[in-house]
């Protein structure tokens, strides 16, 4: 197969499980952020937590395999995205080490002070979790000061501007909506009421914060811009964005939970595609001179490396999409305590 | 202190840390689906209660395996960036390899052994486990395979490219399956699973010794000490096979770790011994208060008494390993298999002869055995890193022609200051440290707690159906579990 081709179809690939991994994780981490908000008392904390209880370490696996897949497809920028974020990156990781053991360990023992303790590491855990995805997100399109030969030259303090601020908070409340469409159709009575008026207040500060960072970026990334305007044909992913974003109020008014939340999906994808979009051909933008940036043909991997990864994607992902099919269906249905719950 | 020694420091802290766990996940997996075979074959619910309980346990190792892991998947690329420009092509490939076919599979169907007992039949209930147990086999798969193609390198070329003005090296595979069936890849894959299964087995006789002490949860541990100790038997003396397969290689593909594991300085005519015991000083090059036997390493080496070993003079010294960590740690390993292989041979005899609870002594010993195991584990492992150094990618020569290797020092991401590298160590020493402390406290908890009977288990199951039946024709049955199912649930 043609180099260039192949290039491109593994840029779409680790999109794709980017992607996946912001879906299905997204609710995950959103269930997290509004954990404490939601459940009043211990056996609604517990229904909270097991709804992703089966879920979550699957989920998590997406970010893990668009590690690997990175590291063999373009080391390169392996290399250089995870350096350049040093600091945050360790962050993040303890999130979510913080968040498997707070799910692994919070039922293992009955004192209340132990509970506690591990209902606030898993708000915390999953809400600076979110908020940091957003903010190397937002550093990611804003472009970062790579120096020659792909070295970083900033530090943590420059990757802490209102940008990506802006960014990580839309993530955040974007996370906290997908998780609060999620919880409704695992919950029942009292606690799903409380989770249908989050909706709806979630709805109005996400919707608000898609506006703001779409006129930000318009200001703040020209370049965002510049592959939608050479393909006018990807216009077509901003107006279906929009379009769902409008569809989640209307979907739950319907009294249509579960197409509520293929919309809230497909949100996220159509923001994980533009995000795509905005950065290709780049995987990090040098703001200090173009010519340093981390491309997808200077970070790509030898011709027969991509190739035999793809026929390793083809066998592996039919196999991963039928086993994760097969488990939501097994979970599927509301959410019950028993024993070997968390 | 530098980044270098940070780094180093770091990544050694890191993937010990998380080296506790996946032999204990691989080795329990397999024990747990020996269980459930048993309860399947048989249907006695003593065997369902006691993979239950298995699978407690195996749950809060499993995800403290994970929760570590995901570091390990980035700490490539946040340390060592160059490493990881040169090494991507190969080694990328295995990791990403790694994440479709074990990752995926066995988080998948951990929910279901986890939290499927009650909604899935026993025949898929058994093949979730069985998928678990292979999903985390083949994770060692491909991250061995990795790590000895670092090792002893094959099915590659060094491609040198211009990067902004300055030629940079990168190793490129040119045939896979040779790179994944390189000269070490079966020896050191096969030692590694092996030592998982030798833990494994040791833990549950350990637990199940325990109980037998405290004379608790009796007939399960009857049933399970029958498939724990007969395999213990025969993986550790497995193990000590596969190892001297993999110490005989070592003469022609790494000579230096060969040298730094049995602190063979000079080079000479004569047969070589073998050190026993021994304190190496490699700056004077030689050992004190060493105890040898002679002929043997010889013997053991090429299976000839008489032909001589080389020894690390014939390292040019920019080549040498350390010498005393690889030794110590090497010799720990041997002495420790070989206690391991004497007290699972014992155990096994008194079992035989119906005599193994009246020997507290050896229960005890019993008792304690994982832990050598795992020290087993770790220590074999610090002899092949450590062994490996300063090399991190070994040079090799393929087809003829001689391809250049990477210096563990040559790896290090650019970018990253020493504060930032401490800042982290820091951070993950407490994170770590609380872990560590946590894992034993609710691993001890579980224990403590053990396993229902199998008469209380089909009693539950008994409760459970007819609630689902209530459930089913509309009565009001009271939804499954809440608080009064809380006493059951640690």
């Amino acid at each position: 197969m043609n180099y260039e081709l192949l290039t491109f179809i593994w840029f779409v690939l680790l999109a794709v499980l980017l992607t996946g991994y912001a879906i299905l994780d997204g609710f995950d981490l959103g269930v997290g952020i509004l954990h404490p908000f939601i459940a009043k008392d211990d056996r609604e904390r517990r229904l909270v937590m097991n709804s992703i209880g089966p879920l979550w370490d699957g989920n998590e696996v997406w970010l893990v395999t668009f590690g690997g897949a990175l590291f063999a497809a373009f080391p390169v920028a392996y290399a250089t995205v995870f350096s350049s974020f040093y600091t945050a990156f360790f962050l993040l990781l303890t999130c979510l080490i913080g968040r498997a053991v707070s799910l692994e360990f919070r039922s293992k023992v009955e004192s209340p002070a132990w509970r506690k303790l591990w209902d606030a590491g898993f708000f915390l855990s999953s809400l600076i979790g979110a908020f940091l995805l957003g903010v190397a997100g937002g550093n990611v399109m804003g472009g970062m000061q790579l120096g020659p030969r792909y070295v970083y030259e900033g530090n943590l303090l420059s990757q802490v501007y209102w940008y990506p601020l802006l960014v990580g908070c839309l993530t955040v409340s974007l996370f906290a909506l997908h998780g609060a469409i999620f919880l409704y159709l695992k919950t029942e009575d009292a606690l799903q009421a409380r989770v249908r008026k989050a909706i709806a207040r979630l709805f109005l500060v996400f919707a608000g914060l898609y506006v703001i960072v779409s006129l930000a970026t318009f200001l703040h990334v020209p370049h965002a811009t510049e592959n939608i305007a050479n393909y006018p044909v990807l216009w077509i992913v901003p107006v279906l964005n929009a379009l769902a974003v409008l569809n989640i109020p209307r979907a739950m008014h319907l009294g249509k939970p579960g197409y509520a939340f293929f919309t809230s999906s497909m949100v996220i994808a159509a923001l994980a595609t533009l995000f795509s979009v905005a950065i290709y051909p780049n995987f990090m933008l040098s703001t200090i001179d173009p010519a340093y940036s981390v491309t997808v043909d200077n970070a790509r991997s030898s011709q027969g490396t991509l190739q035999t990864m793809l026929v390793i994607a083809g066998i592996g992902i039919p196999c991963v999409l039928s086993y994760t099919v097969i488990i939501y269906w097994i979970f599927r249905g509301k959410v019950k305590l028993d024993p070997h719950s968390y | 202190m530098d980044v270098e020694t940070l780094s180093r420091l770091q990544f050694a802290g890191t993937i010990m840390f998380h080296y506790l766990f996946p032999p204990l996940s691989i080795g329990l997996g397999l024990q747990l689906f020996l269980c459930e075979l048993a309860f399947f074959r048989t249907r006695n619910p003593a065997w369902e209660a006691a993979a239950r309980f298995w699978t407690r346990v195996f749950a809060v190792n499993f995800a403290m395996g994970v929760a570590t892991g995901i570091v390990m998947e980035f700490e490539f690329g946040t340390n060592w960036a160059a490493y990881s420009r040169f090494v991507g092509d190969v080694f990328g490939s295995a990791l990403a390899a790694e994440g479709i076919f074990a990752f995926f599979l066995e988080s998948g169907f951990l929910a279901v052994l986890v939290f499927g007992w009650d909604r899935v039949g026993p025949k898929m209930h058994l093949f979730s486990t069985l998928m678990v147990f292979l999903g985390s086999a083949f994770s060692a798969v491909w991250i061995v395979v990795a790590n000895s193609w670092q090792q002893t390198p094959a099915g590659y070329h060094i491609v040198w490219q211009d990067v902004q003005g300055e030629m940079t090296a990168r190793a490129e595979v040119t045939d896979f399956w040779a790179m994944v069936f390189n000269p070490s890849s079966v020896d050191r894959l096969t030692h590694t699973l092996i030592g998982a299964f030798v833990l494994g087995a040791f833990f549950v006789a350990s637990v199940c010794s325990y109980y037998l002490l405290q004379h608790r949860h009796q007939d399960i541990a009857r049933r399970c000490l029958s498939i724990a100790l007969p395999s213990a038997l025969l993986f550790t003396v497995l193990s000590a096979a596969t190892g001297h397969d993999s110490a005989q290689k070592l003469v022609e593909t790494q000579p230096a770790k060969l040298a730094a594991m049995e602190a063979h300085f000079q080079s000479s005519d004569e047969p070589t011994g073998l050190t026993l015991f021994g304190w190496p000083d490699a700056e004077n090059e030689t050992v004190h208060f060493s105890v040898q036997l002679p002929y043997l390493l010889s013997l053991m080496v090429y299976n000839d008494p008489t032909k001589p070993v080389p020894g690390m003079d014939q390292i040019p010294a920019d080549e040498r390993p350390p010498v005393w960590l690889p030794f110590q740690t090497f010799h720990l390993m041997v002495g420790l298999g070989t206690l391991m292989i004497g007290v699972s041979a014992l155990a096994c005899w008194c079992w035989y002869r119906d005599t193994y609870e009246r020997h507290r002594g050896l229960l005890w010993a019993v008792v304690l055995m994982p832990l050598a195991a795992m020290t087993a584990n770790q220590a074999g492992w610090i002899t092949a890193e450590v062994g490996r150094q300063p090399w991190v990618v070994y040079p090799s020569i393929q087809n003829g022609v001689e391809m250049m290797g990477l210096k563990t020092a040559d790896g290090l991401s650019e970018s990253v200051t020493a504060q930032q590298v401490l800042g982290s160590i820091v951070l993950f020493g407490i994170i770590y440290s609380l872990l560590f402390a946590i894992w034993v406290f609710v691993l001890n908890n579980k224990i403590q707690h053990g396993p229902q009977s199998g008469e209380e288990l089909a009693e539950y199951k008994r409760k459970v159906k007819s609630e689902t039946m209530a459930d089913k024709f509309g009565q009001s049955g009271q939804s499954l579990g809440g608080d009064m199912m809380e006493d059951d649930v640690r």
